[in-house]
């Protein structure tokens, strides 16, 4: 067992893990920030994308160990300090991007890596940026719909039927 | 009392309106409430060491090292768990001949494919169980295994069970008309195909999950779990584990996707119950994604003969064909296996007008992963079937394939009437869906678009599907035959002093929107802002007794109870405020959470009203009883189902080079019905259509001859991906069905069962020039190169 010490959504956050201990396991468990999800083990279905340092990474694929000292954001860390939902929340839930909500903390924590590098994608660059990101539920339409929404852009175009 | 034929135009009706779900605020956040998100005390970790072997007899297990390893609570081998448990055999009564074998949580003696669980570790944490299950040795004696569907029925080919003689489960022959002399007519035109589906998954993105909890001084367990079927999961418990089945609390809170993988009975999740029970302290038990691969249910598996006999003119003489598939080595408990052939007999043809009609289904055994059903059941084979022969013999005939559907396909002014294979129709629109499908792609250009690229090079295709869709089962699905499944719902409303609502149902929520549509209901129709009311699902303890949420029956069950219990309830409110305000029941309304006048001025609020029932009984007349509380039930009873219908079509573009398709467009027109949500039933349509295309394309669950699965992780088998799926295109046509007031039908699946055939139809339409044509699904890069010739 190690001791491991972190920054997670703004706290100190400290805890002793195994060696094996997976971030998402140091997330899930002692620190009960259950809104980071396991999806898939194998770092496919991006359920478990957190920000480290500013980066989007899945903390299925990285021991905590490895996170020691670091800036850790979750998706409990993405709502507005008045604790309104953020943007990228707020355009999924009026463009209706979930169904399940099980890949949706993973799906807003990358939209938000993206529109950090990429404020106003395209599309089709919303759409090659997920492939890290799998939803089962919903066809993707209104996810992509809702992330071009949170970067400032009309979408009436996307919703034409 | 309210005229019905008013409730979808009240001041305050929420129904066909797009209103954001209570819950998506919730699970934006990350507060969801998952299984693998409850921790208990004292809590144990189960981890199942599986069978390595398609077949093998387990000659010895020695699980003296995990016992003793530090951290672990239990072991169970399969004997040991067999003392718990009562075995469960997989048949039911109305599916006449179907047999199966009792199966055990836990293998004993025999593991029959490869994932079975042959021991059960529950340790302090899930790594300390996986540790110690290594730590098992099993002596295994390797048997034949017979995995291939194609040969199970051959004389050398091992018998899984015995007993049976051989590996046939079932089989059914539908034969109307005089098939043999269609087809030997000489004015027709005969197609003939073979067709295959690959084995395919739901890959939930949440994998099943369970935490099990007893309390010995109730003989009480409650199981959390992720499932769509909280009543049958507790009649199963009841039966199985010895206990009243008032002692079982099943409870499904947020459900992260579900697809109809999470309704069946899993050996590991029995287990799981079952440890409990035997070591009184809670176990929890998940999936990792290779469990989920090796042990969810599988789907499809067919091999299906097909011929189709046209007229000249395109008109439809004869349809034939012979389904074979395999459904590993036992028939799911307790819906059975055998409903997904049933269903391609039941579905296959009924858009159309089909005059004389002979199928066959073989169901068999096979040491592979257990089929059972997937979203669609049976849809997706029958659906391709039928529309992918009547394109193959519109091509034959030189004939537009929009042109032969409309030759063929039921009058929307004809029903009720029956399809050739005996199903009950009404209410459906297939021309009139078809109309708005060929504007909403605008066709003929699209058509000449085509054309143009053909020229240079380009190989785009245009496929269709005619579709009809299960939905709103009656008793006649699984009741009839001993299933512990309910068809019937209910649904509570409760006006609490507050003036909000209280309403339960037992349908399920898994992410489709559930519970916002309840609301819609409630609220519409007993007359408060949607945001006065609590929807409480997924709990066999606090909702009314009901079936859960599968074969797209959530709104049109579900709906339609929770609207009768919101009229009794206003008509019982309204007799209560009659009585204060002096006036007769018939001239009072509900709107905005007060009683009001028949011209919607206020009298009292709703708050007043339940305060002075529940706080100053005193101030009302001895002889009142008020009765702040109603449930109401229902069931369909004059349909088997309540069918709905769809149109749909898909535009691709071929790379013959490498065998790649894309997807450029895709378009739906559904009819189910009165439309409570649209943006929900949207988003349903769209989902569908992408599991849809995910089967069609990519998905598949890869076996070696010795029944070894290949494709264990989402890195090798391949779901659909943002970046591969177009914009879905979606518009509606609204026939209410007139089996309910509600008039809502089922949404969920139709995307699923139509879009398979629409795809491979393009396909088609695409590689037709180039000679030669595909008909086995996932079409994936290597078999279109076949198909060509290029490999």
């Amino acid at each position: 067992m190690a001791k491991v010490s972190m920054t997670v959504n703004g706290a100190a956050a400290s805890g002793e893990v195994e060696g094996r201990t997976l971030l998402v396991e140091f997330l899930r468990g002692p620190l009960g920030l259950t809104g980071t999800h396991v999806g898939c083990d194998t770092s496919q279905c991006g359920a478990c994308v957190v920000h480290v340092n500013g980066e989007a990474v899945k903390a299925c694929t990285m021991f905590a160990a490895e996170a020691d000292g670091a800036e850790v954001r979750t998706i409990e860390g993405m709502a507005n300090a008045d604790g309104s939902l953020g943007v990228i929340q707020q355009a999924f839930q009026d463009h209706h991007g979930l169904q399940c909500g099980f890949c949706t903390p993973g799906m807003v924590m990358s939209a938000a890596a993206l529109l950090k590098d990429n404020p106003k994608p395209t599309e089709a660059e919303v759409r090659k940026y997920l492939e890290g990101n799998i939803c089962r539920c919903t066809g993707y339409h209104n996810i992509v719909k809702a992330i071009m929404a949170a970067s400032g852009q009309d979408v009436s175009a996307i919703a034409a039927e | 009392m309210t005229n019905p034929l008013n409730l979808f135009d009240r001041p305050n009706s929420y129904i066909g309106k797009t209103v954001p779900r209570p819950d998506a605020r919730r699970l934006l956040e990350g507060r969801g409430r998952f299984v693998d998100d409850i921790q208990l005390p004292r809590m144990g970790h189960a981890a199942f060491l599986r069978s390595p072997h398609a077949h093998a007899r387990i000659v010895s297990i020695d699980v003296a090292a995990a016992r003793a390893h530090p951290g672990v609570i239990a072991v169970f081998t399969g004997a040991e768990m067999a003392q718990h448990v009562e075995p469960y055999v997989g048949v039911l009564t109305h599916l006449a001949g179907l047999r199966s074998a009792p199966q055990h949580p836990i293998a004993v003696d025999i593991a029959r494919w490869q994932g079975e669980p042959v021991a059960m570790v529950i340790a302090d944490s899930r790594a300390t169980a996986e540790d110690a299950a290594e730590l098992i040795e099993v002596e295994y004696d390797e048997l034949p295994a017979a995995c291939d569907a194609e040969t199970a029925l051959d004389p050398g080919t091992p018998v899984i069970h015995p007993a049976f003689g051989n590996n046939l489960a079932w089989e059914r022959t539908v034969d109307v008309g005089d098939v043999d002399a269609a087809f030997a007519r000489d004015d027709v035109t005969v197609v003939e195909r073979t067709m295959r589906f690959g084995r395919h998954t739901g890959v939930t993105l949440e994998p099943r999950a369970a935490v099990a909890e007893f309390d010995p001084s109730e003989d009480r367990l409650t199981f959390h779990y992720s499932g769509q079927a909280p009543h049958m999961m507790q009649f199963i418990f009841a039966k199985h584990l010895g206990l009243p089945e008032e002692n079982v609390r099943v409870v499904a809170e947020d459900v992260g996707g579900s697809f109809g993988i999470k309704i069946h009975t899993y050996g590991d999740e029995v287990a799981t119950a079952a440890a409990a029970k035997v070591l009184r302290r809670p176990v929890k038990f998940v999936a990792d994604r290779a469990e989920s691969f090796m042990t969810d249910i599988h789907a499809r598996d067919h091999v299906v003969e097909g011929r189709m006999a046209v007229t000249a003119d395109g008109g439809i003489a004869a349809l034939a064909f012979d389904d074979l598939t395999g459904i590993g080595p036992f028939s799911m408990y307790p819906r059975t296996s055998a409903i997904e052939a049933n269903q391609v007999l039941n579905l296959t043809g009924a858009p159309y007008v089909v005059p004389n009609y002979r199928a066959t289904a073989r169901v068999v055994f096979q040491n592979k992963n257990m089929m059972c059903q997937y979203r669609a059941v049976g849809h997706p084979i029958a659906m391709a079937i039928c529309d992918g022969l009547l394109e193959d013999a519109a091509a034959a005939i030189g004939m537009d394939p929009v042109a032969i559907r409309r030759r063929n396909l039921m009058r929307d002014d004809g029903y009720p009437c029956a399809s050739a294979s005996g199903m009950k129709l009404a209410d459906l629109s297939h021309h009139k869906a078809m109309d708005r499908l060929v504007e909403l792609m605008d066709y003929d250009r699209l058509r000449a678009e085509n054309a143009a690229l053909r020229a240079q090079g380009i190989h785009r295709g245009i496929g269709f599907c005619s579709m009809v869709e299960v939905t709103n089962p009656s008793p006649m699905f699984y009741g009839v035959g001993g299933a512990p499944i309910a068809s019937q719902d209910g649904a509570t409303l409760r006006l609490d002093a507050g003036g909000g609502l209280q309403v339960a149902s037992s349908v399920t929520e898994q992410g489709q929107g559930t519970n916002a549509i309840l609301a819609q209901i409630a609220a519409g129709v007993f007359g408060v802002p949607i945001e006065r009311v609590r929807v409480k699902t997924g709990d066999t303890e606090t909702v009314p007794y009901g079936g859960g949420t599968w074969a797209s029956r959530g709104a049109g069950i579900g709906g339609e109870a929770m609207l009768q219990a919101a009229l009794a309830l206003k008509s019982q409110v309204l007799d209560v405020a009659a009585v204060i305000l002096q006036a007769r029941p018939d001239d009072l309304d509900i709107r905005d959470g007060s009683v009001t006048d028949a011209n919607g001025t206020p009298r009292m609020t709703l708050s007043d009203l339940a305060r002075t029932v529940y706080y100053r009984g005193n101030e009302l007349p001895s002889d009142l009883t008020p009765e702040l509380i109603a449930t109401r039930h229902y069931r369909v009873t004059d349909f088997p189902f309540v069918f709905t219908n769809g149109a749909m079509a898909a535009h691709v573009e071929v790379d013959p080079d490498t065998g790649f398709v894309r997807v450029l467009d895709f378009w739906a027109v559904e009819d189910c019905g009165r439309v409570i949500n649209p943006q929900l039933v949207d988003e349903q349509i769209r989902g569908g259509v992408v599991q849809g295309i995910g089967g069609a394309l990519y998905e598949e669950c890869l076996y070696s001859p010795e029944g070894q699965l290949l494709n264990t992780t989402m890195a090798d088998y391949l779901v659909p991906m943002a970046g591969e799926m177009p914009d879905i295109h979606v518009a509606h046509v609204e026939t209410p069905t007139r089996t309910s007031v509600l008039g809502a039908k089922g949404a969920g699946e139709a995307g699923t069962g139509g879009a398979p055939a629409a795809v491979m139809n393009a396909v088609n339409d695409a590689l037709r020039p180039l000679g030669t044509s595909i008909w086995q699904m996932p079409m994936t890069p290597e078999r279109i190169l076949k198909a060509l010739g290029r490999v």
